[in-house]
């Protein structure tokens, strides 16, 4: 299942409704990104741009690569964009497989090809103005240790 | 060949896409990127570290050195930072 979508959802939900259909898999391993503001670094909102049809794309084939590697039952993708406050979700993964260590593995994975590869951009509104987000080395590296 | 553009690049150009006709010996994404740069002042500042960007090809990302045509639809992604 991939959803790219720019409505609230419930994470909670989504997982009870993902594993409802899979009476098979003996872990489920879930992962939320939600919209971060702090005192150091406090924000309004945080707006994400994207480019939906590229999006179900790649993402599709992330997923059929971790469902390959780590032999998963099965893996969800739900990604927001538009404009998001903070403590909203801004995405979720979910991996079934039979024990907890693929879906540990496979959640690991998702999410580190899902930062850099999946076209979608984060511009953080504060009280001042817009800034675009600037991508991190440290993501790639997260990434690449899949290929080594 | 239609020509989009996302994120900061959007915002710099001031548009989020284009609709140019290349000439003939413009076979690649890589042509494409240097013809539209030597075509567009803004975009070739915007670009001036060519390699951070990925392209699509119709809703597929694809190497540099894949062959183009007229039909196709474009995309220059700048640094991707979902999740």
């Amino acid at each position: 299942m991939i959803i790219i979508s720019n409505s609230p959802f419930d994470p909670g939900t989504l997982l009870t409704e993902f594993q409802a259909n899979h009476p098979e898999a003996g872990a489920a391993v879930t992962f939320t990104g939600m919209v971060r503001s702090t005192p150091d670094h406090p924000i309004t909102a945080l707006i994400l741009e994207c480019y939906p049809e590229l999006a179900q794309n790649e993402i599709a084939t992330i997923r059929d690569a971790a469902i390959a590697r780590f032999n998963l039952i099965d893996a969800a993708v739900l990604h927001r964009y538009g404009r998001l406050v903070p403590g909203e979700p801004i995405m979720q993964v979910i991996t079934l497989a039979s024990h907890r260590q693929a879906a540990f593995d496979g959640a690991q994975y998702l999410m580190d090809y899902l930062k850099t590869d999946a076209p979608f951009w984060k511009q953080e509104e504060t009280a001042t103005g817009t800034e675009w987000v600037e991508a991190k080395a440290a993501d790639d590296n997260a990434r690449d240790r899949w290929s080594k | 060949m239609k020509i989009l553009y996302f994120a900061w690049l959007r915002e710099r150009l001031n548009r989020a896409s284009d609709e140019v006709s290349p000439p003939a010996e413009v076979k690649t994404l890589a042509d494409l990127i240097i013809w539209l740069r030597a075509n567009d002042e803004a975009l070739d500042l915007a670009m001036a570290n060519p390699k951070q960007f990925k392209l699509s090809k119709n809703a597929r990302i694809v190497a540099w050195e894949t062959p183009i045509a007229d039909a196709d639809t474009i995309a220059i992604l700048p640094p991707m930072t979902g999740g």
